[in-house]
């Protein structure tokens, strides 16, 4: 093994009476990219935060290159040449790149000089690792593939000789991750060291060299990835064996239950977002529609559940319409039978300063089994919650605690709780594991099944593709608002990528 | 050449009136850029004035009044930052109460040393800022329109009147100039990038508001040591919220704020020039009508005339370490 270029010795560190890493040792090779997996609190972000300087360790020791080294700011993290692309990123929005890249590392008053510095440094950072990016360019204009650029590009500016990623892929398209992959391996080969964040099983398989996996604060275990497996870092992971395929039987489609027909939505700029669009969901099966984020999966969810308003076509809800381009009011649709599990659950699905049991009724609080005459019945409420709490393992098991203290993996079991308690023919779904750990995708996967298997019909969209492959009985693709095309859920990871990129279309024409 | 002559003089009571609100508006240029909103700007203008005038008053000394005009409105600013940058406090809030103790305790404080109704006694000239005669002034003055432009309008004013214009350029180019700058335009947009850049965003942003004193400062001098003689209570009239105002409508920008002040001071010379002559078709207005002009035409402004203003997007919140 070549010389440490990180180590950390008894690492701890509390915030109250929450114990956010427990005595964590590390030893990060240098040269090596070396992943950092855990679920969603586990604590690799704080342990990194540490080693940036954003936190201290309540005790413990840093070594850098070998040297006890004390990092009490991210000034101090700089001088010894460490860097860190954070998972939202760290850079002013309506400044150009290289605003950005000089910001804090101007050298002197002026800017003159310091700009045409970074512009000539930027050119040989540039060449050496293929990171292209317009200096002039201002960073909202830029998508965010580019814009993780400038950060990478940010730390190297710096002098970083190690380089943090935290959940770099999360807002990338597979194309763009792939992109990432490649520069952080020619960071790798002129002798950086990378350190990477995630819980994504799969980046840790194709690029790290070792890999330490975290759990509820501490170091479990640290492998090297060519001799571990996917299944050995789950279970260390989630500390009990994962079924990471979801086992189901055959569809059994019905009747139609949901019918689009030609849907076309704008959205407040009149972009049109979702474009002459057609499908149907049947009973019995799950509908997956499959797309990078932003190719109007979100305004299609958003038009057939009556939140927006689209600007022609038909929705068909047990053959009866819904008034899409006019007044489709969301609690008419609920009490028809069509529920909906927003995309986004703290803005949309969930009143996070609520209570969890006010919560687990929002939208379906006016039905008669929650009221008293003109108000709440709130012990009904309270059973409902409970009933609720331990059919869906919601944890902690107290309906009376403020959502906003619940992880995102219960959150996200409160508002499917709520939805599919209330037995809806029709189930919308937007990105049910998002920001969600491994357990709990284990059983929000395994309650979507059990609801096909009742015989509801499922709308599905999620930009992961794995849980669209492995859950989906159809597979509709989406690109540039319009359905590219339709596969079975045998077809290849590959096949999709390429109708998610929007490429059959351009084939078809030749 | 009664049309030129009338023009120069509604053109140069525009500068008169302008000043103030170009030294406030500026003021909370420096603060809002940062992301610290001071809707007390008024309140440390007519602080600074009373200031002002009572060092001028007691020390007979128009540079003694400026000093302790800008050290008390910097006090008043450092307060504010204290309570919106140190204590995450409701910058709106401590921006009201900035206002409201300013308003009080000026007119105390003059009761209580002066005795003169909560005035300052009466300036002598040697304790004002009087104008200057730019070289060459008097000489020029018969030369038609460009002579009359550089003896009647440009000549004339006091020092900070000239100080105040001057400020436009310099805060241009300390805003995208200077590494000063960048950081403060970077700490109004985003703190969080500020602070993983090693850069300390309290000290940043207390920088700031001591710029806002220094500026209110002024801006309070100007109107009791240039423009009258002596404090008066309530004196700054709400300049200081049309200075905001001009600020939102120049979108934060230096140069535009001055064209937005000059415009707001524009329409209050109109207004006094206006009073009591009848004009045509309408006939004669009445006075109220006149002096409420300005702030209607603001109102219809803001409201219309400007599209939309994106103010910097840290404005307004405290910035909190995430976990």
């Amino acid at each position: 093994m070549a010389e440490a270029a990180i180590e950390l010795i008894g690492i701890n560190k509390s915030f109250g009476a929450v114990r956010a890493n427990r005595d964590i040792a590390l030893e990060v090779p240098r040269g090596t990219i070396h992943g950092i997996i855990g679920e969603n609190g586990a604590g690799k972000s704080t342990l990194m935060s540490i080693l940036y300087g954003f936190y201290q360790a309540d005790s413990g020791e840093i070594r850098v290159n070998g040297k006890p080294t004390a990092i009490k700011t991210p000034n101090d993290a700089i001088a010894v040449g460490i860097g860190m692309v954070h998972q939202h990123f760290m850079l002013v929005e309506n400044f150009t790149v290289l605003e950005n890249v000089i910001l804090g590392a101007e050298g002197e008053p002026l800017l003159k000089k310091s700009i045409a510095k970074a512009r000539s440094e930027l050119q040989r950072l540039e060449r050496e690792y293929g990171l292209e990016v317009d200096p002039d360019a201002i960073i909202e204009e830029l998508p965010v593939g580019l814009q993780q650029r400038v950060e990478i590009l940010k730390a190297l500016y710096r002098g970083a000789e190690i380089l943090i990623l935290d959940e770099p892929t999360g807002v990338l398209t597979p194309a763009e991750a792939d992109h990432l992959f490649r520069i952080l391996q020619q960071l790798k080969d002129q002798g950086k060291t990378v350190v990477l964040i995630t819980h994504k099983l799969r980046e840790i398989m194709a690029i790290t060299d070792n890999v330490s996996v975290m759990r509820q604060g501490t170091m479990v275990a640290t492998r090297k990835t060519s001799e571990t497996t996917v299944e050995e870092l789950a279970e260390l992971m989630v500390g009990r064996r994962v079924l990471l395929r979801v086992e189901k039987g055959d569809a059994n489609p019905g009747d139609v239950k949901l019918l689009v027909k030609n849907l076309t939505v704008k959205d407040s700029r009149g972009v049109t977002m979702v474009d002459d669009v057609s499908f149907d969901v049947r009973a019995g099966e799950i509908v997956g529609i499959a797309g990078v984020a932003g190719n109007g999966q979100s305004e299609l969810l958003e038009a057939i559940s009556g939140i927006r308003k689209a600007v022609s076509g038909t929705v068909l809800l047990d053959n009866k319409a819904i008034d899409v381009t006019g007044n489709a009011d969301p609690a008419e649709l609920r009490d028809r039978g069509l529920a909906h599990v927003p995309e986004d659950r703290h803005h949309v699905g969930l009143v996070l300063s609520f209570e969890e049991n006010e919560n687990s009724i929002l939208g379906y609080h006016d039905k008669p089994q929650y009221l008293k005459g003109p108000f709440l019945n709130l012990d009904a409420i309270q059973k409902d919650a409970q009933d609720k709490i331990a059919k869906y393992d919601i944890r902690p098991a107290n309906p009376r605690l403020k959502t906003a203290n619940f992880s995102g993996g219960n959150q996200q079991k409160i508002v499917l709780a709520r939805e599919i308690e209330q037995d809806p023919g029709v189930l919308i779904v937007g990105q049910p594991t998002r920001g969600v750990d491994v357990g709990a995708i284990e059983f929000i996967h395994k309650r979507l099944i059990a609801m096909r298997d009742q015989g509801k019909a499922v709308l599905l969209v999620s930009v992961e593709l794995d849980e669209i492959r492995s859950l989906s009985d159809r597979i509709l693709v989406m690109f540039a608002g319009r359905i590219v095309g339709e596969r079975g859920p045998e077809a290849s990871e590959g096949e999709i990528g390429l109708l998610m990129a929007g490429v059959e279309r351009k084939e078809a024409a030749e | 050449m009664e049309f030129v002559d009338a023009l120069i003089n509604i053109l140069n009571s525009t500068i008169r009136v302008s000043v103030p609100l170009l030294l406030a508006c500026l003021a909370g240029l420096y603060s809002e850029r940062s992301g610290v909103f001071d809707i007390g700007l008024e309140g440390k203008m007519l602080a600074g004035a009373f200031a002002g005038a009572a060092a001028a008053a007691v020390f007979a000394s128009a540079w003694i009044g400026l000093l302790v005009a800008m050290l008390v409105s910097v006090g008043m600013a450092l307060v504010h930052g204290f309570a919106s940058i140190t204590h995450r406090g409701n910058q709106i809030v401590s921006g009201v109460a900035i206002n409201f103790i300013a308003a009080g305790s000026t007119i105390i404080l003059g009761q209580a040393w002066f005795q003169q109704g909560g005035r300052t006694p009466s300036l002598p000239p040697e304790a004002r800022f009087g104008a200057i005669n730019l070289p060459g002034a008097d000489a020029l003055r018969d030369v038609p329109v460009i002579g009359q432009i550089y003896s009647g309008l440009l000549s004339g004013h006091s020092l900070l009147t000239y100080v105040a214009f001057l400020a436009v350029p310099f805060t241009w180019w300390v805003l995208f100039r200077t590494r000063f700058g960048l950081r403060l335009r970077a700490v109004g947009e985003n703190p969080a990038a500020v602070d993983t850049a090693g850069i300390s965003v309290a000290w940043l942003r207390y920088r700031a508001v001591i710029c806002t004193g220094i500026l209110t400062g002024m801006a309070g001098s100007y109107m009791a040591l240039a423009q009258n003689a002596g404090f008066v209570k309530d004196m700054t009239a709400g300049r200081g919220y049309i200075a905001l105002a001009a600020l939102i409508f120049a979108k934060w920008r230096p140069v535009p704020a001055m064209f937005a002040c000059l415009l707001f001071g524009f329409l209050d010379a109109l207004a006094i020039r206006l009073q009591g002559t009848p004009l045509p078709v309408i006939g004669k207005v009445p006075v109220q009508f006149m002096q409420a002009l300005p702030y209607v035409l603001t109102v219809i402004l803001l409201a219309g005339f400007i599209g939309k203003a994106i103010p910097p997007r840290a404005g307004g919140v405290p910035y909190v370490k995430e976990r």
